[in-house]
């Protein structure tokens, strides 16, 4: 997402075309905008269609409920479980430590070089990641990586033997965090800088200190924002892919590696149930994203950036 | 004011380091194809890969032609939707954030469901696979590239220079390649390099239409099997990263900073 689609809602336009126009014209009107039609119909409707109405069909092509009730099976629930854990988390811990990275960019005083300097970073690391992103963590945490070794030969800490493991929860998340914290501050930057210094005046003058400021006025005007940037980031880890299998070769359990599985092959023996799948995510992300606009919403009030 | 400060200097630190950590780690991993010095043999076996070039410049010939029809289909309709069809603007806007709500693998699950048979079987053929891939693209990059477009519009008047083109006795085709491509390059320039910076590693979608032909999946195939090439690799790819985004910052300074969400993970 752009951060322009967080700061206000677009303006309507133009005026409309205000003279009437004979019923002829107008028709013509609508062919400028027939092939972006038909292109979003062909590339986005119909596959989205196609998974719908497969999520509800048996291999003989009846209508079934039983593709839904399947995904709500142990094997199916645990993916979904571990998908959503490693995206809040990211989300989280991604969310909170690019805030203070921002906070610290853009209000603590800092020369305005250390500021545009942290926005070319962010812009950079949060669109590396997929392949090359994983192997630069193996390089790093992996068991030869050089912070591993490190640890182990400097500072006596073997994080392997410690139980830790780049393939597992914890380290895809760290990997994640590595695309995750960056985003937070490219979209919070924004809002932060939109924190007047008169509301902080205001403040002061009528006695508050510096905790009573943020508790008061600060947090809540930064709130929504600050939520809905985590729903952002909490998508962004839930669709991720490619990071994940290259890192743990598919041997994660995520709802995402399970669909590429199916794709590849029919592994769950139930094409049904893969569409199924995919329509779960579709769902989550939809629920997701709709939080997000109502957050924008009413942060809207306050922030006019 | 000074406690202020240091924490603010604390936290940045943490950030780069965060950020350096595992660039540095890579780069010395990838020095260290020859036992006992460092050499840059990783990269030059990548480079003498004959499939290094032939997948990268794959990649990049889908990313051109990605940009070429996006801008082909989003300009006119932005343009068209401001001039003539305001209130379509929000179902247009609606579509274009729809790429959001589908990850990557759901939208490649679904082509694929739709395209490899049926009445339009594109997977069949070479061609019918790669322009799926561009429109898979296209797909991905829509978010940006109308929120491009839509800002570079807003900051010209779209009505006024129409009307003098016309008055001056332009057609359509005149005005939208003479008078607002050009007016709109800041914008287009930043929502292609973007695009790109999406498409040349892109690995979801490449993998299941075109397999190693892409060098998101080449770079995974060497992950496979030779560790110093991967680190080399790993490098290329952020340093071509880092040029895109680099070419974004220097065409697109002024405009509100770009970044991208749900692309390529």
């Amino acid at each position: 997402m752009t951060s322009a689609s967080l700061q206000r809602p677009l303006d309507q336009g133009d005026a409309p075309a205000r003279l009437a126009r004979p019923a002829r014209r107008f028709s013509w009107a609508w062919l400028g905008v027939a092939p972006f039609f038909i292109f979003a119909f062909l590339f986005l409707f119909l596959p989205s269609l196609s998974l719908f109405i497969g999520s509800f069909q048996d291999p003989q092509g009846q209508f079934t409920l039983a593709n839904i009730a399947g995904l709500f099976t142990p094997s199916i629930r645990s993916a979904y479980w571990i998908t959503i854990r490693i995206s809040v988390f990211t989300a989280v811990a991604g969310g909170l430590f690019g805030f203070f990275v921002a906070y610290a960019g853009v209000l603590s005083g800092l020369p305005r070089w250390v500021r545009d300097g942290l926005m070319t970073f962010s812009g950079v690391a949060s669109n590396f990641a997929g392949v090359p992103l994983a192997f630069a963590f193996i390089a790093t945490l992996g068991r030869l990586g050089m912070v591993t070794v490190l640890l182990k030969e400097v500072v006596g800490i073997d994080l392997y033997a410690g139980g830790f493991s780049l393939y597992s929860f914890w380290g895809l998340s760290l990997t994640y965090l590595y695309f995750q914290f960056p985003l937070m501050v490219l979209i919070i930057t924004p809002a932060l800088e939109g924190l007047r210094r008169d509301w902080r005046e205001a403040a002061e003058n009528l006695g508050a200190t510096g905790w009573q400021y943020w508790r008061y006025v600060g947090l809540p005007i930064l709130l929504p924002s600050l939520l809905g940037a985590m729903i952002l980031l909490f998508g962004n880890a839930f669709g991720a892919y490619a990071t994940a299998l290259s890192l743990t070769g598919g041997l994660i359990n995520l709802v995402t590696i399970l669909i590429g599985a199916q794709i590849k092959g029919d592994v769950l023996h139930n094409v049904g149930l893969g569409n199924a799948l995919a329509l779960g995510m579709v769902v989550i992300m939809a629920i997701s994203m709709a939080g997000y606009y109502a957050l924008r919403r009413r942060s809207e009030r306050w922030m006019r950036l | 004011m000074k406690t202020n400060k240091l924490w603010g200097w604390l936290w940045v630190g943490l950030g780069v380091l965060y950020f350096t950590l595992p660039l540095l780690a890579t780069l010395e991993f990838s020095l260290r194809a020859q036992k006992g010095q460092l050499s840059l043999l990783a990269y030059q076996r990548v480079f003498q890969d004959p499939e290094f070039t032939r997948t990268l410049s794959f990649s990049l010939l889908m990313g051109v032609l990605t940009i070429v029809a996006s801008l082909a289909l989003i300009v006119p309709t932005a343009y068209w939707v401001r001039l003539r069809l305001p209130k379509l603007r929000p179902v247009v806007e609606f579509i274009t954030l729809m790429p959001f709500v589908i990850p990557a693998i759901v939208l490649v699950f679904g082509l694929i469901r739709v395209y490899s048979g049926g009445p339009i079987p594109l997977t069949n053929t070479q061609m019918g696979t790669n322009l799926l891939l561009v429109a898979a693209y296209v797909v991905l990059a829509l978010p940006y590239m109308y929120r491009s477009v839509d800002a570079g519009l807003t900051a010209i008047d779209v009505r006024t220079l129409t009307e003098a083109a016309q008055s001056l006795g332009a057609g359509w085709p005149t005005i939208l390649l003479r008078v607002i491509f050009p007016n709109l390059r800041a914008a287009l320039l930043s929502g292609a390099f973007l695009t790109l910076a999406i498409v040349i590693g892109e690995f979801t979608i490449a993998s299941f239409l075109v397999g190693i032909n892409a060098f998101g999946p080449y770079m995974s195939l060497i992950g496979q099997n030779k560790t110093y090439e991967s680190s080399a690799l790993a490098i290329i790819s952020f340093a071509l990263t880092w040029l895109f985004m680099g070419l974004l910052q220097f065409v697109g300074r002024g405009a509100r900073g770009q970044s991208q969400v749900m692309g390529a993970r």
